[in-house]
């Protein structure tokens, strides 16, 4: 049998309907998630699949969309909330952070919370600046919260199946640039656990760290490395928190660089806590300083030459690489 | 009775909105346009009765599906455009898109991106005004979808507790993106919500443009003279989907066909055409010199220069 090949959103899709299928707890809600399918049309045909009841269009109320996901959670429902943009889940920051993030703790551990908020991040659409961010960093930075972002098929339909079956919060951000990319997925059911970093490419020169929509650019870029003679490793990170350092520091171990990239702004971004881990723990094993390569330090801007190089593209990555190797 | 000027006016404005609109979606279509576009075809007359109602200094704040507002308040049609084409001279220098666009110097607070986000910033606008004592009123206008963010509750509570001289104008056309109302709150008149925060609550027909005028100007009277706010809301319809793209499921082409009928603009030229407050020939005049101008607005983004990215991280501070 030939592989099937399936998309990034058919992908989360059919991760949702098996889920949806196993355990009569699991719903969905979310902006225009039903007949419509959603902005991305991520959900379509599962409103017809499961009913108003299991797939439920929320009015345009991020607060009350995340809170009342933890609440449903909270009481043995296992809720999959859509943000229809990850920007808008700003709006719903306090029921996600003070609330849902610090339930369990809070309650001292007599309480779970198993939702999974999914979201688009990214630019690349034209959207400007509040459709276009990627503030995976933001949920990072808060201890009770798991977030993951898969970046390809595969690893969407196993990560977000295992952040459903999690007993915590998890934050699933899907890049709006991947919707459409393709990739093998298996037809049976498969988990990927979380918390687990993946070795995208290997190579003997140097690694490239990072997630999300810059992991297929990485590939493209070590792809175009290979021909000058730099053998450059990939390591897609899957998951932010927990954050698997020992995957990390077995990377460095083996090429003794690192180029972390990431979309959001450099400042601040999660890369500068994977070049911090990499600083502290792995220090010996250097060849050359670790680099962060992120996004310039604005808002998303509209005009479509600009969005571009707000982000890190295959060719400065490529550049980045090649300094790093001189260095 | 109405008085001509401010018929011809009325007019003017609601054909200027629907060419424009007509225009930027053939150029979306066309791909000349980069980004998202929400089209305000089918509620000009929301747009141009209330901001008619206004004075010139009067401040508005504007939402995702803001090209209307913009052009009732009388922005410059040539920097629009070249904002849609992205380019640096553009109202927001190419920066901020169809879903951003502003000019201070017109009182015209920006278009907003997150829907309701724009209800605060105008509750904080009039709120200046009322410390500076500048007698200028502000007018919010916000959807159906956006009435049931934590944002409108808060701000209208705010408001009218301490009469802050504002007019909440609610553009209810009956969806929030893809979600009729029925789907998204249980209320039909959502002017109901203002009993909760003791302002008047007043629905007028949005597709009937001296309807919004009278009901919009004895709003901004009573705001103006330091009664507070009210929520006036506006029946209206778009007739387009709710992005450029949108294959609209969720309604029936005899339906939009069914809120044809009630066309803003033809009815309005032909109650004017009876009245003898017009004649086809100005009618005539009018689209052509709208016409005109929209040719140069678009022969003016398109020609435009695109930004140079060092420039653009200039803005981003005051130094
Ligand atoms: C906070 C936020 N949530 C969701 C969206 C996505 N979105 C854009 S427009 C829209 C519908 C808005 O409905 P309504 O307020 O009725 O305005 P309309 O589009 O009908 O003019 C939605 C859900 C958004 N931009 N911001
Ligand atoms: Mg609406």
């Amino acid at each position: 049998m030939p592989d099937r090949v399936i998309t990034y959103s058919e992908a989360i899709r059919e991760a949702l309907r098996e889920e949806l299928k196993n355990d009569p707890r699991v719903f969905l809600m979310g902006e225009d998630i039903g007949i419509y399918g959603g902005a991305f049309a991520v959900t379509l045909g599962l409103y017809e699949e499961f009913g108003p009841e299991r797939v439920i269009d929320t009015p345009i109320s991020e607060a009350a969309i995340i809170g009342a996901a933890a609440g449903a959670s909270l009481v043995g429902m296992r809720t999959v909330a859509e943000i229809q943009f990850s920007d808008f889940i700003a709006i719903g920051m306090d029921q996600l952070v003070n609330q849902a993030a610090k339930i369990r703790f809070m309650f001292g551990g007599k309480a779970a919370v198993p939702m999974v908020v999914r979201a688009p991040i990214g630019s690349g659409t034209g959207a400007a600046a509040q459709h276009s961010q990627s503030q995976e960093a933001w949920y990072a930075h808060v201890p009770g919260l798991k977030v993951v972002l898969p970046s390809n098929p595969a690893d969407a339909k196993g990560l977000l199946k295992s952040a459903i079956r999690d007993d915590n919060p998890v934050i699933f951000l899907e890049h709006k640039l991947l919707y459409k990319t393709k990739g093998v997925v298996l037809e049976e059911e498969y988990l990927i656990p979380l918390g687990k970093a993946d070795v995208k490419r290997t190579g003997a020169d140097l690694t490239i760290i990072g997630y999300s929509n810059l992991i297929p650019k990485s590939l493209q870029a070590a792809e175009k490395l290979a021909q000058e003679g730099i053998d450059v490793e990939v390591l897609d990170l899957r998951t932010l928190r927990p954050l698997d350092t020992e995957a990390i520091a077995q990377s460095i171990q083996k090429t003794h660089r690192a180029l972390v990239v990431y979309e959001a702004p450099q400042l601040g971004g999660f890369g500068a806590e994977v070049a911090a881990f990499i600083g502290e723990k792995c220090f010996d094993d250097l060849d050359s300083p670790v680099t962060r390569l992120g996004g310039l330090e604005m808002p998303p801007p509209y005009n479509p030459r600009l969005e571009k190089q707000l982000v890190p593209q295959v060719e400065d990555i490529v550049n980045g690489v090649r300094k790093l190797m001189k260095g | 009775m109405i008085e001509k000027d401010l018929a011809r006016n009325l007019l003017i404005t609601m054909k200027k909105i629907r060419i424009f609109e007509e225009e930027a979606v053939k150029l979306f279509a066309a791909h000349e346009l980069p980004g998202w576009l929400h089209s305000y075809i089918g509620e000009e007359a929301v747009a141009a009765g209330v901001c008619l109602a206004l004075n010139p200094g009067d401040y508005i704040a504007s939402t995702h599906r803001g090209h209307g507002h913009c052009i009732a308040k009388g922005v410059s049609l040539r920097k629009m455009m070249a904002e849609l084409y992205g380019k640096e001279t553009g109202y927001c220098k190419g920066r901020g898109g169809s879903m951003h666009i502003a000019d201070f110097s017109l009182g015209m607070l920006g278009a907003n991106g997150i829907v309701g986000g724009g209800i605060p910033i105008a509750t904080g606008a009039a709120l200046g005004s009322q410390m500076k004592k500048d007698s200028k009123v502000t007018v919010c206008f916000f959807g159906d979808g956006a009435s049931n963010q934590g944002a409108f509750h808060e701000s209208l509570n705010l408001a009218s507790a301490w009469k802050l001289p504002i007019v909440y104008v609610c553009e209810n056309n009956l969806f929030a993106e893809t979600t009729p109302q029925a789907d998204h709150q249980a209320i039909r008149n959502i002017s109901d919500r203002a009993a909760g925060y003791g302002m008047p609550g007043v629905t007028t027909d949005g597709m009937d443009v001296m309807s919004v005028y009278k009901d919009a100007q004895k709003a901004i009277e009573r705001a103006r003279s330091g009664k507070g706010p009210t929520l006036l809301e506006a029946k209206t319809y778009r007739y387009r989907g709710h992005w450029e793209g949108d294959p609209q499921p969720y309604r029936t082409k005899a339906d939009i066909e069914e809120w044809k009928k009630k066309d803003p603009i033809a009815n309005f030229e032909r109650f004017l055409l009876n009245q003898k407050l017009i004649t086809s020939d100005e009618i005539e005049t009018i689209s052509e010199e709208i016409a005109n101008e929209m040719n140069d607005a678009i022969e003016f983004g398109r020609t435009s220069p695109y930004a140079d990215p060092q420039a653009c991280l200039s803005t981003l501070y005051i130094h």
